[in-house]
């Protein structure tokens, strides 16, 4: 006897159904059955994800998905989430899994933040008209002039990032993700002059042509690093931590790892790749520092050396010590970053907003005199081009984003990645599911999304008298709060509208 | 070409390494970090003590080491040889997945840890005497052997093989260590018959000059993990 009503009903309109049978073709889930003695299309509500795969295929819009009305009786506390997800681990004694980022009712801060423009003293600027500065450099900057014997200015700099819009595309592995959608992100990344992430999957040797456009990641398993690994990326990032799971691990199962996953990884067709949360060998900020420098000193302290961090509630002196421990870069993950699997209670529990993580690591390193020696990226979760305005106003140098690239690219969030049956092509390895997304489409689709961000941004900073990224970096006062307390307030270091 | 180590700082004797051509002996070495990180193609000889993370990411190089190690030698090393006379300090061979490292004394907590092998790639840790604490943890692929050839004591600390799934772990003597999990199966070797292991183990008794025969017709155990899955029971979807 299964407890657990379908949470979603296939709604078909039958004056309207052709019987086609692409819904059946197309849906991984086996929902849609042609019934042949009846000629017509039948569907099992039950095995349903609601990822509108079926509904946007549909030829004749035959088809919609709505949230069922069945319900449980009344009660506040006891809500029919929390009674199914009772019902589901009593019945099989496991975890519960989801995938994405955090759906749960906390504070966006980004939607309680405001952001300003000029108005008569101070003249707005029109981009389309006049020069408009986007590009940043990610890197540690230069904090003290050093001369040499002669007197002259050492004009040498760590190296940089050279971005030519402050957005990144954040790490998903090659096994998370499927090959298409790694090339589209790498094609993206190439055409827009950013950078995609590998994530801890290794790097597919087809996409070592893109290396000018790539972070590869070194984290706990180490799967797929190597030497030529380390030497062909731009930069190279460190995870010590995941917003989506702070604390936790990752963990491929056996079954996702085969064919060209399983090469890129270098571990054998069928094992679990297994990243546990803490790397063995650090257990301090040096230990952290000897991974960093072991690094720099296999790519001749060529390419700056990222560390990635959740946002967790003491991450401000965790990121003072990171800032000290040699790495050019820090990039901050909040509570709702994306993922391709983790523990629910995680996912909706632990860690903090990205906003109040990034307000307060910002000054806790400006107090400290060391905010110029690191670069600061936030993600999880970025959304639009004002999140992305707001984070650099409350001092974020650039921002990754992952959901809203996945977005992009045809994801319609039905936070079902966990089961590998993705059927938009994109978090599956299974082959046909994968043909589904084309990289030619899909890289067009992320261009044009950061192209659009960047003309938002550039008539946001016009409007504000403002013509670089640069000058907006850490400017608060271009900020107002609607709607916070004076402790929220205080964090963010911003004023309440109409102050 | 001998690189003299003393009172010079890491980064300046890395740097003198990479740049140098042909076989390198370095002279009273006395902790400079990362030696030989990444490096191919290079025979190395080090008198004195390197610091931690000797032979990161070693693509093919080939380090002795006449004295002891410190902790993280052979961090993700890919291929090529490591061979201390003395012992090693902690997170040997982390993450290995290619090479040999051998060490004629002891090592370390958490030795050969994450070690995976893939395909032609089969790391290899041999150490003479004990290891500490968490033994192959996570242990995914390759060979790990601990010797104990003066002790008369266990071998290894407490824990080894924690969360591992695949590779295996050989430990010389009578006595089967405690508080092993339970995905981890555990038998004796007939005499003899170490397979593949055979020739690391000849080949280490070489570098060290050590009696082979002497040393394999003690008891052998072997540790293997039941499952290349150990967590897939443990998840429901939400």
């Amino acid at each position: 006897m299964n407890y657990i009503y379908p949470e979603y009903e296939v709604v078909r309109n039958y004056a309207r159904c052709i019987v086609c049978r692409a819904c059946e073709n197309q849906c991984a889930n086996c929902v849609h059955r042609y019934i042949e003695s009846e000629n017509r299309m039948e569907s099992k509500d039950d095995d349903c994800v609601n990822c509108h795969r079926c509904v946007t295929i549909c030829p004749t819009r035959a088809l919609k998905i709505i949230k069922s009305d069945h319900t449980f009786r009344y009660n506040s506390n006891w809500t029919g989430k929390t009674i199914n997800e009772i019902f589901k681990q009593a019945e099989s004694g496991g975890v519960l899994l989801s995938s994405m980022g955090n759906p749960e009712n906390y504070p966006v801060y980004f939607d309680k933040i405001l952001i300003n423009a000029s108005q008569v003293t101070n003249p707005s600027i029109d981009p389309l008209r006049e020069p408009m500065e986007t590009r940043v450099f990610l890197g540690s900057k230069v904090h003290k002039i050093k001369r040499d014997s002669n007197g002259k200015i050492d004009t040498s700099t760590a190296p940089q990032l050279d971005l030519s819009v402050p957005i990144m595309f954040s790490a998903m592995s090659y096994g998370s993700i499927s090959y298409n959608a790694h090339e589209s992100l790498a094609k993206a990344a190439e055409k827009l002059g950013i950078y995609y992430n590998t994530g801890e999957g290794g790097l597919h040797e087809d996409f070592y042509k893109y290396s000018k456009n790539t972070i590869v990641q070194v984290a706990s398993g180490r799967f797929g690093v190597h030497k030529s690994y380390l030497d062909t990326a731009a930069a190279i990032e460190i995870k010590m931590g995941q917003g989506a799971k702070p604390g936790i691990g990752g963990h491929l199962p056996g079954a996702k790892i085969v064919g060209a996953v399983s090469r890129t990884r270098m571990i054998p067709e069928g094992s679990d790749a297994i990243s546990p949360a803490p790397h063995h060998d650090i257990y301090s900020i040096e230990d952290l520092r000897q991974l960093v420098f072991s690094l720099k000193e296999a790519t001749d302290y060529k390419k700056p050396v990222i560390v990635k961090i959740a946002a967790v509630h003491n991450v401000t002196a965790i990121a003072s010590g990171v800032a000290r421990s040699g790495a050019d870069i820090i990039a901050i993950d909040g509570f709702r970053g994306g993922t391709g699997a983790a523990p629910t209670k995680i996912r909706d529990n632990v860690g903090i907003p990205i906003e109040l993580a990034l307000a307060s690591v910002d000054k806790r390193l400006r107090d400290e005199g060391i905010r110029d020696r690191v670069s600061l990226i936030v993600g999880g979760s970025i959304r639009s081009s004002t999140d992305i305005i707001k984070a650099i106003a409350l001092g974020a140098d650039c921002v990754y984003i992952g959901s809203a690239a996945l977005i992009a690219m045809g994801c319609h969030l039905c936070r079902s990645c966990q089961s590998g049956k993705c059927n938009w092509g994109i978090a599956t390895q299974i082959p046909n599911l994968v043909k589904r997304l084309n990289p030619s489409i899909a890289y067009q689709r992320l261009v044009n999304l950061v192209t659009a961000w960047n003309h938002e941004m550039r008539e946001m900073l016009g409007g504000m008298g403002i013509n670089s990224i640069e000058s907006l970096k850490g400017n608060r006062l271009m900020l107002r709060g609607v709607g916070l307390t004076d402790k929220e307030l205080e964090i963010l270091g911003i004023f309440h509208a109409g102050e | 070409m001998k690189i003299n180590a003393k009172n010079i700082e890491y980064r300046e004797l890395n740097q003198l390494i990479k740049k140098s051509k042909g076989d390198i002996t370095i002279d009273n070495c006395i902790g400079q970090r990362y030696i030989a990180s990444g490096l191919s193609n290079k025979k190395i000889k080090i008198n004195g003590t390197p610091g931690n993370a000797l032979g990161a990411y070693l693509d093919g190089a080939e380090i002795t080491v006449l004295g002891n190690v410190q902790d993280a030698t052979g961090d993700t090393m890919n291929d090529g040889k490591i061979i201390v006379h003395g012992s090693a300090g902690d997170a040997l061979g982390y993450a290995m997945r290619g090479g040999r490292i051998y060490v004629r004394g002891h090592a370390g907590y958490r030795t050969g840890i994450h070690m995976k092998e893939y395909e032609t790639k089969k790391p290899v840790i041999i150490v003479g005497e004990s290891a500490g604490s968490f033994l192959g943890e996570y242990l995914a692929g390759g060979i790990l052997v601990v010797l104990g050839l003066s002790g008369t004591g266990m071998v290894v600390g407490n824990f080894p093989g924690t969360g591992m799934h695949g590779g295996k772990i050989l430990l010389r003597g009578n006595r089967i260590p405690q508080s092993l999990p339970p995905q981890i199966s555990i038998s004796p070797i007939e005499k003899g018959n170490f397979g593949e292991v055979e020739t690391y183990l000849r080949e280490y008794c070489e570098v060290f000059s050590l009696d082979y025969e002497g040393i394999t017709k003690e008891p052998f155990f072997i540790l293997k993990p039941n499952s290349s899955n150990p967590y897939h029971q443990m998840y429901v979807t939400n």
